[in-house]
């Protein structure tokens, strides 16, 4: 099953408004994915700087030995925020490749969920509202953001299962549905030079729709391509530091409504999601339409 | 009448107060109101009360209905009316997936529009649709009659057995053994019928074009053995 919340804000003004939006959204899918959940925040960020959200299963004694660390480099120029199990670091965007490295290096256990100016991503096993609140989702603010409550067909209830997932900077994407040409497709990407760190065919869809960036496409355009490519029910909503994507595969089999007002796009998978929006009784409401592609762009 | 907040009371108490209803029960008139997108709303109703929900529902509302009229001012999500029986379901706004699907009888009428699979396996049910369907409506459809006044999607009719199908608009592609078929004095009669049921008065009959089942899937052929 799984749900899916997605809220592209319009209006600067409910930028503070975001978290809580998307906390209520994401509460009320908790029963098509009970079994983990995730979100992605495109909060602030500032220029000539790059944050990496971290992910532990030690928390505790892996982020005190990284604040430790980052501490005593001075050069570094490094903030650290520890979030329950994940921490955000900020760091200058021209160390953020020597950062990777020392993490790769010392901090095997350590697990970099996204990178990027504007995105962090937080996502753990466990009923949706208990995640939600574990990171006090409430709290956060941000111009769009994107949830998912998973219910694990392809691959296990891990972590690094839940979505959703980020393979390049400030992108991400979920999905509600499962591929079936996953694994050769994962295979030609690995050739192409892309990484993996899960069996999850939805890693592949958010790895092929990077790949495709990195070729010179718009989001937009590499959507539509996914649609020759991606074979099997997908549901996706993908968002990049100034976009959010949906689309739906041709035979449309997973549900979908999306609502829009002057204030915000908004996506969920039933109309439960977005039932309690501001505005909402006067939003024009629609179900997307199969193959095809919606994105919107600030 | 009676009104029923979903906003203040849960959802199985109201379907087990519409299920208390019976032929003659004085409480024939019901409001629903805050809906917010709730499943199963008005499920399995089987007396001739009529309920208005004030709001989007989600699945399956009206599903089983028999005799009664179910009104929601508003969107419904997928399997609206499923496996109907008898009596009258009425979507103001737009209906999701698979609205009327297995429907056995009575009426459903979309008055914005249906999604996909609008109709499948339909066996008995009338659907009525102002607006436009979606790919693959009428897939398997035993009997009963669909009438859209806007267009139809892809593969329309898909495997159909005798259902009717009557479409005004256009139809982006039918599928497999769905052929149009000629307007026939009597298909124009119970359109007329249909159009008039549903309070259609600004549509006629011999505006559509019907369609049904070209009858060459029924029997099993044995030329095409090699493909199984």
């Amino acid at each position: 099953m799984c749900g899916i919340v997605g809220l592209f804000l319009k209006n600067p003004k409910m930028e503070p408004q975001l978290g809580e939006l998307l906390s209520r959204m994401l509460s009320t899918m908790c029963e098509r994915g009970p079994d983990s959940a995730g979100f992605a925040v495109y909060g602030s960020g500032t220029e000539g700087r790059s944050k990496l959200t971290l992910q532990s299963a030690t928390p505790a004694d892996d982020f005190g030995k990284l604040k430790a660390a980052l501490a005593k480099d001075k050069a570094a120029d490094a903030q650290i925020n520890v979030n329950e199990t994940h921490a955000v670091v900020s760091v200058p965007s021209d160390k953020l490749d020597a950062v990777k490295a020392m993490l790769a290096s010392d901090y095997p256990s350590i697990r970099i969920m996204a990178t990027g100016e504007n995105i962090e991503i937080y996502k753990e096993v466990g009923y949706p509202n208990e995640v939600a609140k574990r990171f006090d989702l409430a709290s956060m603010s941000g111009t769009h953001a994107i949830g998912h409550t998973r219910m694990a067909t392809e691959s296990a209830v891990t972590t690094l299962g839940a979505h959703p997932f980020s393979t390049g900077a400030d992108e991400c994407l979920v999905h509600n549905g499962s591929l079936s040409n996953h694994n050769s497709l994962r295979r030609e990407l690995i050739r192409d030079g892309m990484t993996f760190n899960t069996e999850n065919d939805t890693e592949v869809a958010a790895s092929y729709l990077t790949w495709r960036m990195k070729q010179g496409m718009n989001l937009g355009e590499a959507l539509e391509k996914g649609l020759e490519d991606l074979d099997g029910f997908f549901n996706f909503v993908v968002g990049t530091k100034s976009g959010f994507g949906v689309v739906r595969d041709p035979i449309a089999c997973k549900p979908a409504v999306m609502a829009e007002t002057d204030d915000y796009v908004a996506f969920g998978s039933e109309y439960r999601a977005l039932a309690g929006l501001p505005g909402i009784d006067k939003a024009k409401v629609w179900e997307p339409e199969p193959a095809t592609v919606y994105f919107w762009q600030r | 009448m009676r009104t029923f907040d979903l906003a203040q009371s849960p959802l199985r108490e109201l379907n087990e107060e519409l299920h208390r209803q019976t032929e003659g029960s004085n409480e024939s008139k019901w409001e629903v109101i805050n809906p917010r997108g709730a499943h199963a709303i008005a499920v399995g109703l089987d007396a001739p009360i009529s309920v208005d929900v004030r709001g989007s529902v989600g699945y399956y509302c009206a599903g089983m209905n028999k005799k009664a009229t179910v009104t929601v001012h508003g969107s419904a999500g997928p399997g609206v009316a499923e496996n109907m029986m008898s009596g009258r379901v009425v979507i103001k706004g737009d209906a999701s997936q698979y609205a009327g699907a297995t429907g056995r009888g009575g009426l459903l009428v979309i008055e914005g529009n249906a999604s996909s699979r609008c109709g499948i396996s339909m066996k008995g049910i009338d659907i009525v649709v102002k607006g436009n369907i979606g790919h693959m409506s009428a897939f398997m459809a035993q009997s009963g009659h669909l009438v859209v006044l806007g267009d139809a999607g892809d593969a329309l009719g898909d495997s159909i057995y005798e259902a009717k199908l009557f479409v005004r608009g256009n139809v982006k592609s039918l599928g497999a053994d769905c052929i149009e078929k000629e307007m026939r004095p009597e298909h124009e009669e119970a359109l007329t019928k249909l159009l008039a049921d549903a309070g259609i008065k600004d549509a006629k009959a011999s505006e559509f074009r019907r369609y049904g089942s070209a009858r060459k899937l029924y029997n099993f052929n044995i030329d095409n053995a090699d493909a199984y």
